[in-house]
């Protein structure tokens, strides 16, 4: 109350320098005023009643009719205050909502996260990164009992929350398989009938899975409609595109799908991505595939994660650090 | 960016127009425009992507929902006049498969 007091003097004071002087000093002091009111929550209707009586103070024979329109505008503004009041309260949910959707990506990073599974003849590096809170995109790496490793990658239609709901989904239902050395083909039809079962028509999540088997460095690998990866063949030393055809999951519940295979040899890469990555736009003009394998050429000789993070921050800086969709990007290469 | 719709019918058929860009922002206009054309049985909904420059997956997901509306309606759908980018997402999440795509037919003329 103490500081609205000295405001009300304050105000006085101001106000009666710029009717005697009109200098720009006196507005300067009125735009801190209306600053500290802000501040102090002070409504306009009290501002308003704030200027009747300093005028009145000042100027004690003011003609009625001035005085009476006053009051008049007093009357108008109190619609304006409750119109300020429940923007406060607006901005006070805003912050609630922001805190609660920041809880659930922490949630959902803990529920999805996977960690990298130590093979002895695989440099793996992983990155992704949602474009807003929540990630739409998904992978999931992990070493069966007779040491096979599966590695998932899948995006999901939309960004935001709705597709982080549906991630979790797919999290538990692929943790539900009783055999983690279970066959890509076989992965994807389960996982297209609980799609299927589980969404609304027009959404759809796209899926790569892989099996990789260090005993004969054989890579067993299936697509339900996900961006194609990459395959490096360290001798010729050549990128070509990894050929696997699928519907996307959550279509049509009796779908099949081919299983393919490569041969992994010494200094080979299978790259795998989502469509964040290819999506990116430079000055609105889309980047090519070709592209993004040249910058992960530029940075292939790093050790895999390191690899992974230098073409991720190289993408982020093309966008202004700002990403239009998640972004994620897993590199496998073969040591020995 | 926008997505400006265009529907003429013309006996059994209904031959739309798209001009724009198809995302999230626009892909609910799309379905809704799209959705109540499936439901006369025999019709044949002809979608003219030509002027079609950027879609999305939003996109792919307002084509699922209208295809399976004709399944039950039905009636069909076709899609004409594609990009080589847009065509490229049809092909690489295999709804080219489930899809009709006719690559050659000029909507108008027909």
């Amino acid at each position: 109350m103490e500081t609205i007091k000295l405001d009300l003097k304050h105000y006085k004071e101001l106000l009666k320098s710029y009717i005697e002087t009109q200098d720009e000093k006196s507005l300067y002091g009125a735009e801190q005023i209306s600053k500290s009111f802000i501040k102090n929550n002070i409504l306009p209707e009290e501002i308003v009643n704030l200027h009747i009586q300093s005028i009145i103070e000042l100027y004690p024979d003011l003609n009625k009719e001035i005085r009476h329109a006053m009051n008049f505008l007093l009357e108008t503004m109190i619609s304006y205050g409750l119109a300020h009041q429940e923007y406060q309260t607006l901005r006070e949910k805003q912050l609630e909502l922001k805190s609660e959707i920041s809880i659930a990506a922490n949630m959902q990073e803990t529920l999805l996260a996977t960690t990298i599974p130590n093979v002895e003849d695989l440099d793996i590096g992983v990155i992704s990164v949602p474009a807003h809170q929540m990630n739409g995109d998904y992978h999931h790496l992990v070493k069966s009992n007779d040491g096979l490793i599966g590695i998932a990658v899948a995006d999901v239609i939309g960004k935001g929350i709705p597709a982080a709901l549906c991630m979790s989904m797919i999290k538990y239902s692929m943790e539900s398989f009783p055999d983690q050395s279970m066959k890509p083909k076989a992965i994807l039809e389960s996982l297209n009938r609980v799609v299927e079962r589980n969404v609304e028509a027009g959404m759809f999540i796209t899926m790569f899975y892989a099996l990789y088997n260090p005993t004969d460095s054989k890579l067993q690998y299936a697509s339900a409609g996900h961006e194609p990866g990459f395959y490096y063949y360290a001798e010729q030393d050549t990128y070509n595109e990894i050929d696997a055809k699928g519907l996307v999951l959550g279509v049509s519940p009796d779908t099949n799908y081919n299983q393919y295979e490569l041969q992994l040899h010494q200094g080979d890469m299978v790259i795998l991505l989502t469509d964040g990555v290819t999506e990116c736009r430079n000055n609105g003009k889309f980047i090519e595939r070709e592209e993004v394998i040249e910058v992960i050429k530029k940075y292939a000789h790093l050790p895999a994660q390191e690899t992974v993070n230098q073409v991720y921050k190289h993408f982020e800086r093309l966008q202004n650090f700002q990403l239009k969709d998640d972004f994620t990007l897993i590199i496998l290469r073969k040591n020995v | 960016m926008n997505l400006d719709i265009n529907v003429t019918e013309n006996s059994e058929k209904y031959l739309v127009h798209l001009s724009g860009e198809i995302d999230a922002y626009t892909s609910q206009k799309l379905k809704d425009t799209l959705l109540p054309l499936t439901k006369k049985k025999g019709y044949t909904l002809v979608v003219d992507l030509e002027q079609v420059n950027y879609m999305d997956s939003t996109g792919l997901g307002v084509f699922i929902s209208v295809l399976k509306a004709t399944k039950e309606a039905e009636s069909s759908m076709t899609l004409i006049n594609l990009k080589e980018r847009v065509r490229k997402l049809f092909k690489i999440t295999g709804l080219d498969q489930i899809i009709n795509i006719n690559l050659d037919e000029r909507g108008v003329n027909d």
